[in-house]
């Protein structure tokens, strides 16, 4: 950390800021500085705190400890509306504005040009023009925004925003669903705005970009503040380090347990299987008693290959065996027929009921491979909670306590244990320590190991770079949407994974929906 | 203007419906015709009108039936029993029923309820509350009703306008205006397309939300008293139903039911069609009245139909791209 600025330039001083939900620490301690005319990438993996901070900074989040700063004014806005009224907009990827309203309209919301309690029209239309020609943009203002492109939307929030009068431009992904020439087009605005003294903060998970337009560099992690460097004069090796691995002296010694084990029969393979668009064709050989690892870094193509493994996303080319059988898997019904199991990275969304209680949870997917016309009796239901409660050691242990009221990490275990009531040969976990406490973190690890010792197939997604060494057998590396490397025995460490990652002059510059 | 296609259509369809009906009924194509067409059906004109902002808005008002119902009743027994004069109790009524649909304009924003269930609410109200004050008609004989009731501009070829026809055409230029003219109508539109983000725009939903409900709610007490012009009485089961006809007019008239779209010029087509439904049975004189209902549902269906193709043309990918703009 660099505190020894001059506090005289720097725009927007947070200091100290934490936020918790629930037992979960979103954010602890964290600082950060943006100064005025620079543009700042704030980097981390998904769930490192990015989103949390700029929600407490911009009110969205009441926080729980800290302070933020403007000019050195100290504010504290209860809503997005007052931090705009503070100096601080914000562009999220999805456009937070009306698609069913005109341009100008959304320009100039409640703020219209009036005369006599009348919109003036045609001036309101002139101004939007004017304001929107800052940007090189030369649309119809009168049309609905929603017929023009997201790029062409991003542009018109970023022109609401600084018309009115915000110092502080907060964009979220702006470039993820942009192309090549619109990105050009969104970095000459940036850079124009950056000119003007405005300070930017840029999220974005493309290295590529953040090297090309930022000045200065903010990683988090595990909603903790990693560091602050000068763009310049960081390596991409040194930032992805920041990103992804813990102090690496601490990890490496746990993963003598590991790889001892004689080389058993394959479960499932997959043979130049891939989707276009998706993740490029590639082989994966899973075999029982054995946890395979995917890292890199987010949007590389981990939950991809998952989701293409699993059934949940049809593969457009290749071949997938089961026990050496040839299978098609067409939807997540195939995945469970064939005994797979998914535990995806959005627990409550994706996962989870939370309203139904914990035995419900853990027999919904061995209720659904049996058929609606089989069903479980309340015996049977009871006992499979029962065992499972008590194998994973799920707290409360309480089979009828409705799952929402759980702990992440009991959450996880729930997510488990619905699987596992299905005994299948594969399980692929997303992320399966993501928002959950130390202590049960170091369980659910134990319990991968378990599972795998018991003859199961795993396939582990994690960032958690330190994480995936202390399990795996083999760790396959993505970049760009195509496995690139894969790891076995005495090379699966943290040093050679983010060699890999951060291959020099690989990481290619990121082609968007051409 | 936005809106302005599906309420085209609409407009094509009245036209088209028009002629049709002409050339099997030459008479039709009178402006007498045309002046009583316009007087049947002013009071729902009127009410039409505070349904569109509502639906713009993203929201639904059951209540407006009952509103009207109460408003007949109260007019008429302020006047007849109470001895109020007719301009009093009409201030009174309008004053009242505002502050109505404030109320749930609030209860809708403070509770986070649906409109669906709060209007719901207030429609069994606003109903029980007419059959309190009186369950059988009052006849209003006060002479402000026949000297309204004998007003009438005269139309080449010997159509009348009347008075409370003027009245519903005063109200749809009104609601053209301040739907899209100002800042309000601009804000209705906003929270048809999303409250969130409207509210994160800046505009003040909660104050909207109360000023869209108090002008449907005034719309529907200025409806009772026209109804009450028109059939020159007061009764607490006048207008049971006419909720359902108001939103079939506005959606007919290319108002989305989801918000974000919609024209008050195209539910004043709308509420036009149902009244010409209307007329051709009338002149048939075989086909039962319930025949109106019928072809108003089978419209609905046409124009819903329609929307949802409209809607699914424009959801596909935006072909304008920022590049274009260089």
């Amino acid at each position: 950390m660099q505190n020894s600025l001059d506090p005289a330039a720097s725009l927007l001083e947070v200091r100290g800021i934490s936020k918790s939900f629930g037992a979960v620490h979103a954010l602890q301690q964290v600082d950060f500085t943006l100064r005025a005319g620079e543009i700042h990438a704030l980097l981390g993996e998904n769930g490192a705190g990015k989103s949390t901070l700029i929600k407490v900074v911009t009110g969205v989040f009441p926080r729980d400890a800290g302070i933020v700063r403007i000019s050195g004014e100290e504010i504290a806005p209860r809503s997005a509306k007052a931090a705009l009224g503070a100096g601080i907009a914000t562009v999220y990827q999805e456009v937070n504005l009306l698609p069913n309203l005109s341009v100008a309209q959304n320009l100039f919301l409640d703020r219209q040009p009036m005369r006599f309690g009348i919109v003036r029209e045609r001036e309101m239309r002139r101004r939007a023009k004017a304001l929107l020609a800052d940007f090189g943009l030369d649309i119809d203002v009168a049309a609905p925004l929603g017929n023009y492109s997201v790029a062409v939307q991003h542009v018109t929030a970023i022109a609401r925003a600084v018309d009115l009068s915000a110092r502080v431009l907060i964009l979220d992904e702006p470039t993820a669903s942009l192309d090549r020439h619109e990105v050009e087009i969104l970095f000459g605005i940036m850079r124009q705005l950056a000119g003007r003294g405005i300070g930017i903060v840029f999220v974005s998970h493309f290295l590529d970009q953040v090297y090309e337009i930022s000045d200065r560099i903010t990683v988090l992690r595990n909603g903790r503040l990693v560091g602050e460097r000068e763009t310049a004069s960081l390596p991409r090796l040194e930032l992805i380090r920041m990103m992804l691995g813990r102090e690496l002296a601490e990890t490496t010694s746990e993963r003598a347990s590991v790889g001892e084990h004689t080389v058993r029969d394959v479960c499932a393979s997959y043979e130049g299987y891939g989707k276009a668009g998706y993740v490029a064709p590639f082989n994966l050989e899973l075999r029982h008693g054995e946890v395979v690892g995917l890292a890199g870094l987010l949007g590389s193509g981990r939950t991809e290959t998952a989701r293409l493994v699993f059934g949940a996303e049809r593969a457009d080319c290749g071949q997938a065996r089961v026990e050496g059988a040839p299978v098609r898997l067409q939807s997540p019904r195939d995945g469970v027929r064939h005994g797979f199991g998914y535990c995806p990275e959005e627990r409550k969304t994706d996962g989870i009921v939370a309203e139904l209680t914990v035995r419900e949870n853990i027999v919904l997917a061995l209720q659904a491979k049996r058929g609606l016309h089989r069903p479980l009796s309340r015996r049977e239901q009871d006992e499979i909670a029962r065992r499972y409660v008590k194998m994973l050691d799920i707290r409360p242990a309480d089979p009828e306590r409705p799952v929402g009221l759980l702990s992440g990490g009991n959450q996880q275990k729930v997510l488990l244990a619905r699987w596992l009531a299905t005994s299948p040969r594969l399980l692929v976990l997303d992320e399966p320590t993501r928002g959950i406490d130390v202590g049960a973190h170091a369980e659910i690890i134990r319990l991968i190991r378990e599972l795998c010792d018991d003859g199961l197939s795993l396939l582990v997604i994690s960032s958690e770079l330190d994480e995936i060494v202390t399990y795996s057998d083999r760790v396959v590396v993505l970049r760009d949407r195509a496995h690139v490397e894969e790891l076995a025995g005495e090379a699966v460490d943290v040093g050679n994974i983010l060699a890999v990652i951060a291959a020099d002059g690989a990481v290619t510059a990121h082609e968007g929906r051409a | 203007m936005r809106g302005l296609s599906p309420a085209l259509i609409t407009a094509i369809v009245l036209v088209a419906g028009f002629a049709a009906c002409a050339v099997q009924f030459p008479n039709i194509a009178s402006t007498r015709v045309v002046g009583n067409l316009l007087t049947d059906n002013a009071f729902l004109g009127i009410v039409a009108v505070g349904m569109t902002f509502v639906i713009i808005s993203g929201g639904i008002d059951l209540s407006v039936g009952s509103v009207i119902g109460f408003t007949t009743v109260f007019v008429a027994l302020a006047i007849e029993r109470w001895g109020v004069p007719p301009l009093v109790a009409f201030v009174a009524i309008l004053v009242l029923s505002a502050a109505f649909g404030a109320a749930m304009g609030a209860v809708i924003h403070v509770f986070d309820l649906p409109p669906f269930i709060v209007t719901l609410a207030g429609m069994f109200l606003a109903r029980g509350a007419s059959f309190l004050l009186s369950t059988e008609s009052v006849p209003i004989t006060a002479p402000i009703y026949s000297t309204v009731s004998d007003f009438a501009l005269r139309m080449p070829g010997g159509g009348r306008l009347t008075a409370i026809a003027i009245i519903m055409l005063v109200i749809v230029t009104g609601g053209v205006l301040l739907l899209h003219l100002t800042r309000f109508g601009a804000n209705v539109y906003a929270l048809g397309g999303s409250r969130a983000t409207a509210s994160l725009m800046g505009v003040a939903v909660g104050k909207m939300t109360v000023k869209i409900y108090m002008l449907s709610s005034l719309l529907a007490g200025i409806a009772g008293i026209v109804f009450s012009f028109y059939t020159s009485a007061g009764y607490s089961l006048s207008a049971v139903g006419v909720e359902l006809d108001t939103i079939a007019a506005v959606v007919i008239g290319g108002t989305l039911l989801t918000g974000g779209q919609g024209s008050v010029i195209g539910t004043f087509l709308g509420v036009l069609i149902q009244g010409l439904i209307q007329t051709y049975i009338n002149f048939d004189g075989t086909l039962s009245s319930w025949w109106t209902k019928i072809a108003t549902g089978v419209l609905l269906f046409a124009f819903i139909a329609l929307q949802q193709g409209l809607v699914a043309l424009a959801r596909r990918p935006a072909t304008k791209r920022l590049g274009a703009a260089t």
